[in-house]
């Protein structure tokens, strides 16, 4: 099997949320959730804390059900077809919709450069021949970590700092070329400057890319998403539904619901 | 009114409180020192015994015929050793990870009967292992050294399950989830992520349950025998091993034995302490390392 590169346009896949309910252990954590996700947007979730912002995003790649007693029903469609549909292959579907995480998680037995090759090397996606020294380079490129590392690609993973580990692990979902990247609030163990150089990265990659974004940072989602969808829950221990979702501008601008007004100006969550 | 009370209350109890601590920090301090006094006496004790005896000649010959002559060596129970053990860590290290992933990264149908299994296998006195390998195996096709692995395989099955299985329970769900998320199949992310990432963990429970094997004697006795005649490689027959050579000769009335024996005795703790401070060693370099 060789590496075939797939052309940026082929990239960028959209997602449709119907009426999706994800539970643990049988009990719903987000419910009835009907969200269109476009290509080559950035899509912002926001909301109070356990809305189930990071439930839904994790049901958009399958991850929810790897977790010990996780359920959905509903629909999550990748380009018109039901990922949890019968015959969808769990393993291919979460190759096309990457992930990257909260805290950054480089794998701490590999280098830099094997942490970026790891997804295809892994999941052997790439022949023999294939120019695993361009496929890095072009991934940390793509991630601006390039300059930063390039004389220490062989350095453990883990030896970077937090800002350059998690655009490491942002290179590391890119070069597995997704066509979907869905982020769980990758800022938020990061010091400023890291934090616009990320958003600064998402505003490229959306060029090519999908992106779902999780964020508790509202001026974040305002400076990077072109769409911002709100989700809370009523009361404590009930599950999050979808509240409003529009043109970010409009959202933070002239929301329609009270209690996004609400959540935007800092009265709740 | 009432908070006042007890704070006062709570303030009269203080000096008492003090002693009391004072005491017991002193009969806790004379405690640990006790503790480790004698264990460094026992040390020193055997190694001014061992050492009278042990040289070149005795890592390198095997017993006199006649126990009651000096000189001979233990060579033939060392290289007993170095077989068995290697034959049982061989066995039980695939099987015993291959446990610990399948109840901790499948948690599989027989997750719970296998921690239940670990845990009595672990309380399991050792001469019943050999008692069990003695009427299975070595009751039809009579005592070896293979039946000796066997029996010392499962004493450390049940030490490696449970140090695999802690050191793979202390790998963050995290990396599991990175690796997935890149469309990593659960199999190679264990392979290649988790596994990875618990070795040095892993290594030391290893390095453990081996030490622990190496001064096994009791299920030996039931299964390898001994043999304390000539150097004997071949498992399939009955072998020596250090900890059997140590009985054999101790129990015997002579000094020359015991001499031997104490010899014995200093090698094979050397042996257990380089496999401790080795997996304490590895324990610590590691990434994720066991509680222990
Ligand atoms: N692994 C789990 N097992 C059981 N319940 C869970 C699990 N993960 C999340 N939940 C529950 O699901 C609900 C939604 O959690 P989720 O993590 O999706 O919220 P969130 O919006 O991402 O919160 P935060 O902003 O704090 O990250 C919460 O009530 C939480 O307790
Ligand atoms: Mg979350």
């Amino acid at each position: 099997m060789s590496h075939v590169p797939p052309t940026p346009d082929a990239a960028a896949a959209r997602i449709d949320v119907v009426n999706l309910t994800a539970r643990y252990h049988g009990r719903p954590a987000v419910a009835d959730v009907d969200l269109a996700i476009e290509p080559r947007q950035v899509t912002a979730l926001i909301g109070p804390s356990g809305c189930g912002k990071s439930t839904l995003l994790r049901c958009m790649n399958g991850l929810h059900l790897t977790v010990p007693g996780a359920s959905v029903t509903g629909q999550v469609l990748l380009d018109d077809a039901d990922i949890y549909a019968k015959d969808s292959n769990p393993v291919e579907i979460r190759h096309r919709v990457g992930m990257v995480f909260q805290r950054p998680t480089p794998f701490p037995t590999m280098s830099v450069r094997d942490n970026v090759l790891a997804g295809l090397q892994l999941g052997r996606r790439l022949g023999r021949g294939a120019p695993h020294d361009e496929i890095a380079e072009r991934a940390l490129t793509k991630a601006g970590l390039w300059h930063e590392v390039k004389d220490r690609l062989k350095a453990p993973g883990a030896s970077l700092s937090g800002g350059q580990q998690q655009r490491l692990c942002i290179a590391r979902a890119l070069a597995v070329e997704p066509e979907v990247l869905l982020m769980d609030e990758p800022c938020a163990h990061l010091d400023p400057i890291s934090t616009l150089t990320i958003e600064d990265l998402i505003r490229e990659i959306k060029e090519t890319y999908t992106v779902v974004i999780v964020t508790h940072n509202m001026q974040q989602a305002a400076r990077v998403a072109d769409t911002t969808a709100f989700l809370t829950m009523s009361a404590v221990g009930d599950p999050g539904r979808l509240v409003e979702v529009g043109p970010t501008e409009r959202i933070f601008s002239s929301p329609r619901r009270q209690t996004t007004e609400d959540y935007i100006s800092g009265k709740i969550g | 009114m009432a908070a006042s009370t007890s704070a006062s209350a709570a303030h009269r109890g203080l000096p008492r409180r003090m002693a009391v601590n004072a005491v017991m920090t002193v009969v806790l301090g004379l405690v640990t020192v006790g503790v480790v006094a004698l264990l460094l006496w026992i040390l020193a004790y055997v190694a001014r015994q061992g050492l009278k005896y042990l040289g070149p000649m005795f890592l390198t010959q095997t017993p006199p015929g006649d126990p009651s002559q000096a000189g001979g060596g233990f060579a033939n129970g060392i290289v007993g050793s170095v077989v068995i053990v290697g034959i049982a860590t061989a066995l039980s290290v695939p099987i015993g990870i291959a446990a610990a992933v399948h109840m901790v990264e499948y948690r599989g149908r027989l997750a719970r009967a296998c921690g239940f299994l670990t845990d009595v296998l672990i309380g399991l006195p050792s001469i019943v292992t050999g008692a069990f390998v003695y009427a299975l195996w070595v009751a039809h096709f009579g005592f070896s050294g293979l039946a000796g692995a066997v029996a010392l395989g499962l004493i450390m099955l049940p030490l490696i399950i449970r140090a695999t299985a802690e050191v793979l329970r202390l790998v963050p769900v995290e990396l599991r989830e990175a690796s997935l998320a890149l469309g990593v199949s659960r199999a190679r992310t264990i392979m290649a992520i988790v596994l990875p990432t618990a070795r040095s963990g892993i290594t030391t429970g290893v390095m453990l349950a081996v030490a622990r094997a190496m001064g096994e004697t009791a299920p030996l006795l039931l299964t390898a025998l001994g043999n304390d005649l000539f150097l004997e490689a071949n498992p399939a027959r009955r072998m020596s091993t250090l900890s059997l050579q140590i009985f054999s000769n101790a129990i015997t009335g002579f000094a020359t034995a015991q001499a031997r024996a104490w010899a014995g005795t200093l090698t094979l703790i050397v042996i257990v302490l380089v496999l401790s401070v080795g997996a304490r060693l590895v324990g610590r370099r590691g990434i994720v390392r066991s509680a222990r």
